[in-house]
């Protein structure tokens, strides 16, 4: 559904988007990870139409955004960065403008209304104007917009900043009721919406992409994974212990009472560890596998760049 | 079409939805009246007619329209609201279309209640309406005029003060053009096709022209030259903003 063919952008001296390709089909959640200024907001302004490549370019269903740009923006919903918007006008009337643009007409459109402010909770706001209203329910309008004409495309720019930790599930949860007939491109900074609504993931430092995988892939690549994390009382006999063991690369204490045992090869250590332990007759208060850490990953990745 | 309609009406309500338009229409009905009556004397010029009235528009769409024009497109860059219209189903023309339309239709209806002067002059006197409509409608042409060279500015911008100011300067000269000073000074070393040129160009003559009474084709070709040339300029300023 979306083909990203070579896309780069170039601001003066500057390229802000360097040679990106990806994939997307039905179904796919894609997050968009990377540091400020990474290049991800320049992507999806190339992709939804609004900056024109430098070179490179985005096939929406086939239809090349740079020369049939109506057909690709009636089949994407996007939200900008930011979620701007007209001020000045209510929630109600700025729906309203929305889906008369997006060709609804009468009924039609009163019903398109209706349904996009009940997806995302703003029926009490709709008479009010947008400028009073709360950072939250701005992004929520940002995002009733993008929604309305129920698109097979969605592109969000952090569809969830600024909304406090029960919007922010609201909008999760929304986003992964929508994903199995929409292919959703979200861009985001907090690296646990990815393994909360992600399918795939792409990292892009300094406008490359340097990582294209699942989130369980980019959960294996995390130093964490599989490490071993044990609450033992006698701390010093413990390490001396685990220190032994082959499948172990590294002990650390982690903590008082606490160690980490890394694995050598990244596979599951836990029995080991325990049998370990209790052979040396020494107690165990907890034992605990870890899943691996995505701002580990992220962090290796984007510095490598 | 449609769209171009969906976004007139937009920009329309947009007026009305704060306190602006009802501000930009007394601050210009009650400006029309004191210039008129004080600088124009109409009072005492002893005849029934709006020619006193009609004189001063030119100077006096100086800088109420750039004040009107400053926020076209200034305010949507700013914002961000351009890349939201732009990611929508809409051509640039129809955003340019819609969004000038919908300014000039205003100054329109600012003009427009400007009436109680035509009800004076007919309640005082048999004034020429013929002409009095003729004045109406370059006036008004006029306006779009301005409208268009200050949305042009405006789409140059992300500062309205800066398309306020850059406006108001590039509609002045425009106005000049045709002055005795310009003239003398220009014909002091330009051949005769510019001279000429230098005096087509001048909105003050085109209106003058009109509020005499004569809808002369020449002028409101100019005008609606001056409207298509500087949108087009409008919608390239923009589609250069899509591509930095």
């Amino acid at each position: 559904m979306i083909e990203v063919k070579g896309l780069s952008k170039r601001f003066g001296d500057s390229l802000a988007v360097d040679d990106i390709s990806f994939r997307l089909s039905k179904g796919e959640v894609l997050g968009f990870l990377g540091p400020n200024g990474a290049g991800k907001s320049t992507t999806m302004k190339m992709i939804s139409g609004f900056l024109s490549p430098t070179s490179g370019t985005a096939l929406i269903n086939g239809d090349d955004v740079r020369n049939k740009p109506i057909e690709v923006k009636r089949a994407i919903g996007y939200l900008p960065e930011g979620a701007p918007m007209w001020a000045d006008m209510s929630v109600g009337g700025f729906l309203k403008f929305i889906s008369a643009v997006r060709g609804f007409k009468g009924d039609d459109a009163v019903k398109k209304v209706q349904k996009a402010a009940e997806l995302t909770q703003l029926n009490d706001v709709l008479m009010q104007p947008i400028e009073t209203l709360s950072k939250g329910f701005k992004r929520r309008v940002g995002l009733a917009q993008a929604m309305l004409h129920d698109p097979e495309i969605l592109i969000l720019d952090e569809p969830t900043d600024g909304l406090d930790p029960n919007q922010k599930h609201q909008v999760r949860k929304l986003i992964k009721k929508m994903a199995h007939k929409k292919a959703i491109i979200i861009s985001t900074h907090i690296l646990e919406e990815v393994e909360a609504v992600c399918t795939r993931a792409i990292i892009i430092a300094k406008g490359k992409l340097l990582t294209d995988a699942t989130p369980r892939e980019l959960l294996k690549k995390s130093r964490h994974y599989n490490a071993v994390s044990i609450a033992v009382p006698n701390i010093e006999k413990a390490q001396e212990v685990l220190e032994e063991l082959d499948s172990v690369r590294r002990v650390q204490l982690i903590g008082e009472n606490w160690l980490m045992a890394f694995p050598k090869n990244k596979e599951p250590i836990n029995e080991e560890v325990a049998q370990a332990l209790r052979s040396a007759r020494l107690k165990i208060n907890e034992i605990r596998t870890e899943g691996g850490r995505l701002d580990d990953v992220f962090r290796t990745i984007t510095r490598q760049s | 079409m449609r769209t171009t309609l969906t976004i007139f009406r937009r920009e329309m309500a947009g007026y009305f939805a704060t306190p602006l338009a009802y501000i930009f229409i007394v601050i210009f009905l009650i400006l029309a009246g004191i210039l008129t009556i004080f600088v124009g004397n109409f009072v005492g010029q002893g005849h029934a007619g709006l020619q006193s009235f009609f004189g001063l528009h030119p100077w006096f769409y100086l800088f109420l329209i750039p004040a009107l024009s400053m926020r076209l497109w200034a305010e949507e860059r700013k914002t961000g609201t351009l890349e939201l219209t732009m990611t929508l189903p809409i051509r640039l023309r129809e955003a340019v279309v819609g969004k000038f339309a919908a300014a000039w239709c205003f100054a329109g209806i600012a003009l427009a209640l400007t009436f109680p002067f035509w009800i004076t002059v007919n309640y005082l006197g048999n004034p020429d309406n013929g002409v009095i409509l003729a004045s109406y409608v370059g006036s008004w042409l006029m306006a779009g005029s301005y409208l268009a060279v200050g949305a042009f500015i405006s789409a140059t911008t992300r500062n309205q003060v800066i398309a306020f100011v850059v406006t108001v300067t590039v509609c002045f000269f425009f106005v000049v053009m045709g002055s005795t000073i310009v003239i003398d000074f220009v014909s002091g070393w330009a051949n005769d096709e510019f001279l000429e040129f230098v005096r087509y160009i001048s909105i003050l003559n085109h209106f003058a022209g009109i509020s005499k009474g004569v809808l002369d084709l020449r002028s409101v070709l100019f005008f609606a030259s001056i409207i298509g040339l500087f949108l087009t300029l409008n919608a390239i300023v923009i589609d250069r903003v899509r591509s930095n």
